[in-house]
């Protein structure tokens, strides 16, 4: 085993900062990443996305926030989060103590001023490496459609955000639309140094002795293996329209859906739903992810990056 | 927090509906926590309170309500289960000198436990357990042995007749202080008539260790995750 770690490389870079495998938790379900330091050591980890964090403190929705799916689960959180203050000043210093990485932040809100306020909080944090564009939020001003299925609002709040952060901005984008390479190519045009793709795919469950929804908001996220194939193939697609680096997630289970993700186009991965039903998710992967190479014949995983495209 | 497979060493049917299941594999776990079965075939894991623990072996006592708990039954001796451990913080055992338990229909389980603590430490408790109707009624034989026990069933098939928060006003014993699982109805009423207790609070989990927040609560000291700061909560704390 520890052979095979020393001649294959996991290592790959994501705006000039070099992680040591493409492997990421997924913002919100991680939390801000230091309690799953009691389960393992966490500085295995590429890097982490932390728990969508806006400029004021959220407690989110009314329980329940939670239903299960074949293949997965829908959430309707609500972007709980103590406030973007608080994340740096408590969150990220408790983070510090156990993980020695740079991190990712993950900035929701509901109009453009909550997006670069919050953002431009992040500039001053040195553990904070890029900023990670969470575009699913309802826009309040726009009338409650999502800034993320617009391309034109996704340009232009890019554009504002990037002129008020100093920090690599990710884009991740909203699998609800028509075509996901139009947004994709909104983000870029509105400066994105990255894209994410995919948050969650809308969905509902409806309890079958009280014909009620069963989330308290009624519909909420669908993540989890069930969503892998439309993520890869979302990657792919935005893969062949754009030469921004892609952090793929959606359903990733094991090292094997990595390596399938990095193949669409991916350059790093976020792993989400898995965390929730396996604690040591992340660590598991990333152990495995040296076995599943030598299986494949791959040396360098920095090298299958969109591979698929070229055989 | 403890991730293992534990073995399934025996599953069988207690009463209407209730079933109870022991795993063997286990270390220690403490009264009042809780953990997440992995039932093969569904995504989520199955939080469940610990019914006892023995020599390396927990218990679980569980309702079928739904598809996952209808596949447990089916689970037969010798399976192996992802089972995480350990979950949420138990009961605060040192509060009480006279203590009364009280629980609703399958929130027997953690209430179970916590007696036989009791019984442990050579202080026998009161202990008022209710149920819908005299088919529902579970381990009333292993409590009476350790406890001062009073059953009650809403139709008044067996044992007291009415819910267990009546039986409670009515006891004729002396407690001082109460720790309490089942339906949000009983603890509401519970709380109502005196909130010097613990109550065990149910939400449908994500996780189950603290990760995804699918669980939180308000309290007069903020929120707090039913899975990692609780499942047992001061009464006095929360908002029913
Ligand atoms: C801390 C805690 C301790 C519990 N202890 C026990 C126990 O000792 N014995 C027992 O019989 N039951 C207990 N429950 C309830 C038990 O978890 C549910 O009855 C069970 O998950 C239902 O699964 P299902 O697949 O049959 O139902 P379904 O309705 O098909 O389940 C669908 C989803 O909803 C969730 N869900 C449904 N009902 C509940 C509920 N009441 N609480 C939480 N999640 C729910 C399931 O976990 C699953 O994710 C406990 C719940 C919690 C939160
Ligand atoms: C419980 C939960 C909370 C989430 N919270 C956030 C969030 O705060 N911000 C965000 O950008 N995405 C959030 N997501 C979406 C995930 O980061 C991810 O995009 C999605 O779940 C798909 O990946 P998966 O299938 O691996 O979970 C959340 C997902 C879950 C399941
Ligand atoms: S169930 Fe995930 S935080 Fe409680």
């Amino acid at each position: 085993m520890s052979t095979v770690n020393n001649v294959l490389d996991t290592q790959i870079e994501l705006f000039g900062v070099k992680l040591d495998n493409p492997i990421i938790p997924a913002s919100g379900t991680y939390g801000f990443g230091y309690e799953f330091s009691e389960y393992y050591d966490i500085n295995c980890l590429g890097s982490i996305s932390l728990k969508g964090t806006t400029k004021e403190a959220r407690y989110g929705n009314p329980l329940p926030r939670i239903a299960e799916c074949p293949n997965g689960l829908i959430n309707a959180i609500g972007l709980q989060n103590p406030g973007v203050d608080k994340v740096i000043e408590v969150e990220l210093k408790k983070l510090d103590e156990v993980y020695k990485k740079p991190v990712i932040a993950n900035v929701g809100g509901h109009s453009f001023e909550e997006y670069t306020t919050t953002v431009a909080k992040f500039n001053d944090v040195d553990k904070v490496f890029a900023v990670e564009l969470n575009i699913s939020c309802p826009n309040v001003q726009g009338g409650g459609m999502a800034f993320g299925t617009n391309p034109d609002t996704v340009e232009e709040l890019v554009r504002e955000i990037k002129k008020v952060s100093t920090k690599p901005i990710i884009v991740k984008l909203s699998p609800n639309v028509t075509d996901i390479k139009l947004l994709a190519k909104a983000a870029e045009r509105g400066g994105a140094d990255g894209l994410s793709l995919i948050n969650t795919l809308v969905g509902m469950r409806i309890d079958l002795k009280t014909a009620r929804p069963i989330i308290s908001v009624k519909r909420g996220g669908y993540s989890g293996p069930g969503v892998f194939p439309v993520a890869v193939n979302m990657v792919y697609a935005v893969k062949e329209v754009t030469d921004l680096p892609i952090i793929g997630m959606g359903g990733i289970s094991s090292a094997e859906d990595v390596i399938e993700m990095m193949y669409a186009g991916a350059t790093a991965v976020m792993v989400g739903s898995y965390n929730l039903v396996n604690p040591y998710g992340c660590k598991e992967i990333i152990d495995d992810l040296p076995v599943v190479m030598e299986k494949l014949g791959i040396n360098k995983l920095s090298d299958i990056t969109g591979r698929s495209h070229n055989v | 927090m403890i991730s293992k497979k534990l073995t399934v060493v025996s599953n069988k049917k207690l009463a209407d509906g209730i079933y109870e299941m022991r795993l063997s594999g286990a270390d220690y776990v403490v009264p009042g926590s809780f953990l997440e079965v992995t039932v093969p075939g569904f995504y989520l894991n199955r939080p469940f309170g610990v019914g006892n623990y023995e020599d390396g072996e927990i218990t679980i006592y569980y309702k079928v309500v739904g598809n996952g708990t209808d596949k447990m039954t089916e689970v037969s001796v010798g399976t192996k289960l992802n089972v995480i451990y350990g979950l949420g913080n138990g009961f605060n055992m040192e509060r009480a000198i006279r203590p009364l338990l009280v629980s609703g229909g399958i929130g027997i389980a953690p209430i179970y436990y916590l007696a036989k603590a009791f019984a442990k430490k050579g202080v026998r408790p009161i202990v008022v357990t209710g149920f819908r109707n005299a088919s529902e009624v579970v381990l009333s034989n292993e409590l009476k042995e350790i406890a001062d026990l009073v059953v009650c069933t809403d139709d008044g098939s067996m044992g007291f007749n009415g819910n267990p928060v009546s039986a409670v006003k009515a006891l004729d014993k002396e407690w001082d202080y109460y720790y309490a699982c089942g339906p949000m109805v009983m603890m509401k009423y519970l709380k109502m008539y005196s909130d010097k207790g613990e109550l065990s609070l149910e939400a449908r989990m994500g996780c189950g260790f603290g990760a995804c927040m699918g669980c939180s609560i308000i309290t007069k000291s903020g929120y707090k995750r039913v899975c990692k700061e609780g499942p047992v909560f001061d009464a006095d704390e929360v908002e029913l």
